[in-house]
């Protein structure tokens, strides 16, 4: 028997929003007790900031444009390889369960097999995986968890926000006390709600499998991404008059958007209603119209379902312990990227390289049976080292088509590993509208160049001192201080980002 | 809003080949993954889809000469939709087909030619691999 792994990913959570990493408003004790034990990472970034490269790049270990995932909307090649496949190779049982997204929801010709399984019925297997059971974040769709609340509460489908308009673009509609966009008031019993339901049927899955068998199950939490729609019953834990604003959120309108103006463009863009460049935010919002109650109340209905994901978490703990596993399980928790929750006066995500986006939650809590101890990990590492990760617990060698290295058990290891950088990427062609950076973290700098797209001319870049510029609100792209610094760094990004696969996959939907 | 979206290949066959297929309205199925079935009735014609949605469409133009099929979708989630299928005679026993699809809302566009895109991968690989007749 080798070591298992319980992998549990959130969608869109900031670093902040645990306690572990400072946070206050969600009460997180589940996950803080597995950081108190393990590892937690205290720079760790994604590849992408959207939903599907990020996870593609989490199950090939590969950077965007090694795997092909450049944006939301092209799916992951049937080719690609896969950390689940080796797993399984290996003899492990393997489950994803919640969320996937390598392939788009978007699908009436129903061409991608992530949204037939529920349809006909199975459950894979698909990518390595042999148990996939799906959800997102509405009851709409072709989804296993849809099918379920279909059949057995099909008076809960119109509970949930309408995560798209009329026109099947992300929906402005406001809701809430507040009006804030994806804020809703959903009357769904709690046990009948997506993050409960994930909860259970990974406990499911656990519990049909024999006590000697190892393990990979990836459980995928759906929340708390928005629509921020969480079980109104729940809704009181966190009072939005008293959520304090996010330190990122310069209440100042005018000290706001001095800083927007400092930024490349587009930022400014957006937030004045003039260029919406990308599907993942609503085309009709316009942020500066987003009020600072809004802000708390999103903050509020945030904290909520990271409440929720943690309670669900320790049940399925709970379920482990019960089997006598917990010795030999290591549990991973991570997101895919993350939310600018009230940054600069935003909401949602986009091409917007700063913390609020790039900073995730990670914790890994190894099997006690391993004998590591507990440590902070303050060295940059990415989502990219997940695979490999995962292949060192299992005891295997990393493939040679992995991009990044098992994550490091506490700083000197990660120095004698030499993590000393993490790449994050973003490419996207919305209607004519392109928008391409690259961006490289290492020595406590952040450095993004944008290459030539719709808003740039491939001269802009964005350069913060994480030590002295915690929030990101002072660009030293163009400070001759900084010369220097910049140079370097766009030097050692261009020597270590992965050329973009040839030919460039299709978009073949929205997302 | 409107959104605008086109795909090409170029088949190493005849165009009168080509189109004799890809100018059929009756055989779309056959070409295009994810439309499971096909009726015409007049310039009347409902496709299903995958996923068992139903879509009526008004055939607007089937030109034999340029070698043009039009249609648009009559239901009522598109404010407007025209698709264009063009089968263009390179002069070489090779064609070009393109596949236009426009359609407000714009977000429309963009899933069904991601569907159109597929289709005219399939109907290049049956047309090299010798079939479409």
């Amino acid at each position: 028997m080798g070591r298992k792994i319980l992998f549990v990913t959130t969608d869109q959570q900031r670093y902040d929003t645990l306690g572990c990493n400072g946070g206050v408003l969600s009460r997180t004790p589940v996950v803080d007790g597995l950081a108190a034990e393990g590892v937690r990472f205290e720079r760790a970034h994604p590849q992408s900031v959207v939903c599907m490269p990020s996870r593609s790049t989490i199950v090939t270990g590969q950077h965007p444009s090694t795997h092909g995932v450049w944006m939301n909307g092209v799916p992951l090649p049937e080719d690609a390889p896969s950390v689940a496949s080796v797993l399984h190779d290996a003899g492990y049982r393997t489950a994803i369960i919640g969320k996937p997204h390598f392939e788009p929801f978007l699908d009436p010709f129903a061409r991608f097999p992530e949204n037939g399984f529920a349809g006909a019925g199975t459950f894979g297997p698909h990518r390595g995986f042999e148990h996939f059971e799906s959800a997102t974040h509405t009851a709409a769709g072709p989804l296993h968890y849809a099918r379920w609340l279909m059949d057995h509460h099909p008076e809960a489908v119109a509970m949930f926000y309408p995560v798209l308009d009329g026109s099947f673009e992300v929906n402005a509609l406001g809701g809430g006390a507040n009006g804030a966009p994806q804020v809703w008031d959903n009357p769904i019993p709690r046990d009948w709600y997506h993050t409960d339901w994930v909860a259970d049927r990974t406990i499911a899955w656990l519990d049909s499998l024999d006590a000697a068998d190892d393990w990979f199950c990836w459980m995928s939490f759906p929340d708390p991404h928005h629509p921020w729609d969480p079980p109104a019953s729940e809704v009181g834990r966190v009072p939005w008059r008293e959520v304090p604003l996010p330190a990122g959120y310069l209440a100042d309108r005018a000290e706001r958007e001095a800083a927007l103006d400092a930024k490349p463009r587009h930022w400014r863009a957006w937030y004045d209603g003039r260029l919406v460049s990308n599907y993942e935010a609503p085309l009709e919002w316009v942020p500066a119209t987003l009020t600072a109650d809004q802000v708390r109340e999103v903050n509020a209905r945030n904290a909520v379902e990271v409440e929720l994901i943690d309670e669900a978490l320790g049940r399925v703990l709970g379920a482990i312990d019960a089997r006598g596993w917990d010795d030999d399980v290591d549990v991973i928790f991570t997101t895919d990227h993350g939310e600018l929750q009230g940054d600069f006066g935003l909401l949602f995500k986009g091409p917007y390289h700063v913390d609020g986006l790039m900073r995730l939650p990670l914790v890994w809590r190894p099997a006690p049976s391993s004998g590591l101890g507990a440590a902070a990990v303050s060295r940059p590492v990415g989502l990219v080292d997940l695979a490999p990760t995962f292949c060192a617990i299992a005891g295997l060698r990393v493939p040679e088509w992995m991009e990044g290295k098992p994550l490091p058990v506490d700083d000197a290891d990660a120095h004698e590993r030499g993590f000393e950088r993490v790449l994050t990427e973003w490419d996207s062609e919305l209607f004519g509208v392109g928008v391409h950076l690259r961006t490289i973290t290492r020595d406590g700098w952040v450095c993004t160049t944008y290459q030539p797209g719709y808003s740039h001319d491939g001269t802009e870049g964005e350069l913060y001192n994480l030590a002295d510029d915690p929030l990101q609100q002072v660009n030293r792209w163009d400070d001759p201080s900084c010369r220097v610094t910049r140079s370097d760094l766009l030097t050692d990004l261009w020597d270590h980002q992965p050329p973009m696969r040839s030919p460039l996959p299709r978009v073949e939907a929205p997302v | 809003m409107l959104g605008s979206i086109r795909h090409e290949v170029r088949i190493a066959r005849p165009a009168a080949e080509v189109w004799e297929l890809a100018g059929d309205p009756t055989r779309l199925a056959e070409w295009f993954p994810g439309i499971v079935a096909c009726e015409v009735d007049g310039t009347n014609r409902v496709i299903t889809m995958g996923s068992g949605l139903p879509m009526p469409e008004e055939i607007l133009v089937r030109d034999d000469a340029q070698r043009r099929f039009q249609y648009r979708i009559t239901a009522p989630l598109f404010v407007h939709h025209r698709g264009t299928i063009d089968v263009i005679d390179l002069g070489d026993e090779t064609c070009l087909v393109t596949y236009q699809t426009d359609a407000d809302p714009r977000t429309m566009a963009l899933v069904i030619g991601g569907g159109t895109a597929g289709a005219l991968d399939e109907l290049k690989r049956q047309m090299e691999a010798g079939g479409g007749r």
